[in-house]
Formats: structure tokens, sequence, C-alpha cells
């Protein structure tokens, strides 16, 4: 169970990426068998395996674990999460991790988070995902000259009809808006009372 | 049969996924399924939203449920894309379980004029109502036209099965329904060690060494068990797959060639429809040679236009020397 202040903040850097995380992750559980890191397919590209980082984590290494590449190079493919012998919800974890670090602005390389907010600012715009606007806009950021090693497919993919000029909006952008500014709010309000305002 | 659909982003017109759409129409109508496309449906949020703002990506997805829930009294919604949903259905499951959680996004959804009471609405896959509800033996009635002679490999990925507390009907470890599918319908169908992995999802835009290594192990996997053919029930596995097959290639100096396609062309193949009622032929990797194989002729794509010779040197000009060879090219 968690360990909560007198003033409702969890006290340690285990209880806050515990309370951060939605439904009952079960961190406090691990073993560290490894089951996690052994399952994980892109385990090789990652600074510490998630084991390490769940170590690290109950250590209160908070800076080193928000600074690791681990969460960002997770794929989402949730092995880890149905091997587990304990049942932790490692991939949740990482999303937690990921929003930790973005927030305390830790992690140095830039090219994973960036992806993630250019995603997001065609669907805060648009209600929906613009591949080609997506794939521009993070390409000539991050890798202007890729776009020739994909030439080939991007031809392709344009001659085949698969690739759209226009982003499609939906109809109801103002109550989308107005949704997604209420729920920032309430997510800066839960975020000041399970990191005591420290992130 | 009827069921509200969630086509997500990659299905609509103009995207990367489309002939999984025009796929699931064309096989839906003869076994008697209708889809009502839920109104002014948004975006999931992928893998993205989750990873900046927890709060704003429930309330990203609860809006669509909501609106779902207002679909023809329908209350289970098709979702073709395995990552749409896992999303909706985790996030339906989360807000069930978490009664402060989804107090929080209903005052969110409050703001933009909606509600949705947790559980309304049950996200389904595409490929769980083909198998469970409409069944294999209905399939196995509407086709005309054996597959006999394909080998299949047939690729689950991951959010279809995994995790598998939201609702999932196959092995987390290794799924069955789709070899099945496949099966009933004549194919002959690979043992594919790597039916359940991962093609990397986002990763081919964060970074190559560990995209193009994932998507090498699921295309050579295939490759080695002489699968003519991969087929795929995920948009985003499909992509990844088929459109960065050749880039793959050039990054490990490989020449591998197999083509990707959807479980529903496949059927609407064996359902006797044309290939490209079916969206065949907007695959990147050629999946002609393959379907020759079962006597499918799939329509060339339209000649590439030959830009017009333009002489280099104007014939006025000095002779120049000629390398041997290139004589009758000079003129």
């Amino acid at each position: 169970m968690q360990q909560v202040a007198s003033n409702g903040t969890p006290k340690t850097f285990l209880d806050q990426v515990i309370a951060a995380t939605p439904g009952n992750p079960h961190l406090e559980m691990c073993i560290q068998c490894g089951t996690c890191g052994g399952s994980c397919p892109s385990g090789p590209d990652m600074e510490h395996t998630p084991r390490d980082l769940f170590a690290m984590v109950r250590a209160g290494m908070k800076d080193q674990v928000l600074r690791s590449n681990t969460p960002w190079y997770c794929v989402s493919c949730y092995y880890c999460t149905v091997r587990c012998p304990q049942e932790i919800h490692v991939t949740d974890l990482m999303y937690t991790l990921k929003r930790m670090s973005v927030k305390s602005k830790l992690y140095d390389e830039s090219i994973a988070p960036d992806f993630s907010k250019t995603f997001i600012f065609w669907v805060e715009n648009n209600g929906r995902s613009f591949e080609l606007g997506l794939m521009a806009q993070h390409m000539l950021r991050h890798n202007p000259f890729g776009v020739f090693k994909i030439a080939d497919m991007g031809v392709g993919m344009v001659t085949k009809g698969r690739i759209g000029f226009t982003p499609k909006r939906i109809k109801g952008m103002d109550g989308l808006h107005a949704i997604l500014a209420k729920a920032k709010e309430i997510e800066a309000e839960d975020d000041a009372k399970i990191m005591g305002g420290a992130a | 049969m009827r069921y509200s659909v969630f086509p997500g982003c990659s299905l609509e017109k103009g995207a990367a996924g489309y002939p999984y759409w025009q796929s699931m129409e064309a096989i839906l109508k003869p076994l008697g399924v209708e889809l009502v496309e839920v109104d002014d449906w948004n975006c999931c949020g992928a893998t993205e939203y989750i990873a900046l703002n927890r709060m704003a990506a429930y309330s990203l997805i609860a809006r669509t449920l909501a609106l779902a829930a207002k679909t023809d009294g329908l209350r289970e919604m098709v979702a073709p894309c395995s990552a749409c949903y896992l999303n909706l259905s985790k996030a339906d499951k989360y807000l069930t379980d978490d009664a402060a959680l989804a107090d929080k996004v209903n005052v969110a959804l409050g703001a933009g004029g909606l509600h949705y009471k947790p559980g309304t609405v049950k996200t389904r896959h595409l490929l769980d109502v083909i198998v469970n509800d409409v069944g294999y033996k209905a399939v196995e009635q509407q086709a005309t036209k054996s597959l006999a002679g394909l080998r299949i490999a047939p690729y689950y990925g991951c959010l279809l099965t995994r995790p598998a507390v939201y609702g999932q009907t196959d092995s987390p470890e290794y799924p069955t329904a789709l070899d099945k599918l496949m099966k009933v319908l004549g194919a002959e169908v690979v043992d594919y060690p790597m039916k359940a992995h991962c093609c990397g999802g986002h990763m081919t835009q964060i970074s190559e060494a560990s995209a193009f290594d994932m998507i090498r192990r699921l295309v050579k996997g295939a490759a080695d068990y002489h699968a003519d053919i991969i087929v795929t029930v995920c948009p985003m596995c499909q992509l990844n797959l088929d459109g960065f097959q050749g880039a793959m290639n050039r990054y490990y100096k490989g020449d591998y060639h197999v083509p990707v396609l959807y479980f529903t062309q496949m059927m609407g193949l064996a359902f006797g429809l044309d290939a490209a009622t079916l969206g065949i032929g907007a695959e990147i990797v050629d999946a002609r040679p393959a379907l020759s194989r079962i006597g499918v002729q799939v329509p060339p794509p339209e000649e590439e236009a030959k830009p017009a010779h333009k002489p280099r040197r104007p014939k006025e000009a000095l002779p120049m020397p000629v390398m041997p060879g290139s004589e009758e090219v000079e003129q």
C-alpha cells in the first residue's frame, strides 16, 4: 500500500509513481525476477531493463529514472504485463514514467517525446490524426534526410491513394477543445497533489 | 447482426489503412453484418496521448465512447484497428473499476456537454466479431473459392490479444483464431513462431535500429517458413511490415519480398470478390506473384508516366566523344 503523508501527498517516489498510474499497477510487488526485460522486444536498446528501473524507483532514484531512455523505448507490446508473475502493469508504468519525464523536463533526448507531441498537436486541432502532417513535421525536425530513405515508399503510398493531403476535422471541435482544456486542468491539480507541487 | 463501428484515423479514405476498410465493408455485407458509424468520433490517442497527459487521454477516448453510447442504442462497437480496440476497451475498463477517475473524466466531458456511464459500450475487435459472432461455419458457407495453394503466415501482433484483461478472447502468447479462419478458407497456414510478436509500432519514427530490427524478425520469420504472404489484423502492423519492408531491406542489405495483406482481403478473395473492390493492389510489396498461386489476377498498376525523352544536347552542337556501346543512343 502507498505511504501517504498527512497532507495527502505520497511520501516516496515509488508511491508517487503508483499514485500517478491508473488502476492498481502493483509496482510494490516486484520481486526483481527480470521476466519483463527478458520478454522485451526493444530491451537491448534500453539503458535500464524494466526490472532495473523498478529497483531504481524503489530506491528513490528519481532523477536517474526520469533521465533514462527506457520508457521511451517501450513499444507497448504488453508481453511483460501478461508474463509478470506479480501482475505488475509494466506498460502502464512506462506511460506514467514518460509523463513524469516530460513534465519534469529531465529527459534530454527529444525525438520520442516530440513524436508524441506532434501526433497530439494534430489530434488536439482536428480531433483526428493526420499521417502526412505528422510524418512531415516530425521528419523535418528530427530526420530531414530520412525522407530520401523512404522516398520509394512515399511515392508508392501516394500513387496508391494511401496518403491524404488534407487533415480531417471533426464537427465538434469546440466541445473537444473544452473537454481537453478541462481535463488538463484536472491533470494539473492531480499532479500537484501527487508530486506535492514538485513536478 | 448490428454493431456501431469506430473506424479510427488509419482506416479513413486517404489514410494508409483504407484498404482494410474497403475489404471489411465488402465481406461484412454477404455475412449479414451491419455497421453504423459513430457520428463525429475522434482519434483514440494511439500510444501517444497517454504518454503526455493521462486525464486528457482518457477524456479523449471517453468522448468517443459517449458518442458511441448514443448510436442507435447499439451496445457493442467494432474497432478494426488493434490499437484503437485496446485503447477504447482499456479506458472503459479503468473507468469502470475506478469511480474517482470516471468522475473526473465526466467533469471534463461535461465541459463539452457530454456524459459517459462506464461499461455502457463494449468495444470489440473485428476479428473477434467475425470468428465468435459470425462464426467459422457462416464464413465457410460464403466461401466460393479456395485459398488452397497459398501458404499464409497469420500475424496477430500485440494489441489484439494483450494484455489479456479487457475481454480479449484469444491467447496472449499463442493465439489461433486467425489460423483457424484462414484454414477454413482452404489456405495452408504456417505455424508462424512470430505470430504475436511486436511490429515496433511508432518506432520507425524514433529509432531506425530498433524499428527495423523488429520488422526484420517478423519478415524473416515468415520467409524462413516459406510463407507466400503475411496476413494481418491491424493497420499499424500492415504499414510497418509492408511500407517499411523496403527500407528495412536497405538497412540490413537484405532482399525480402513478403507481401502483407489484411485478413479481410483474404476473406474477400475466398468469397469470390474481385481484387480491386478489396483494395488489393495498394500494398507496397507486390502481392501479385503470391496471389497468382491461387489464380487471382490483380490488374497491374497504371503505367507510370515515362519522362519524355529530352535530347541532352542540341543537334547542331559540336560532336562529343562517344563511349563504345552508346552510339545508338547518341545517334
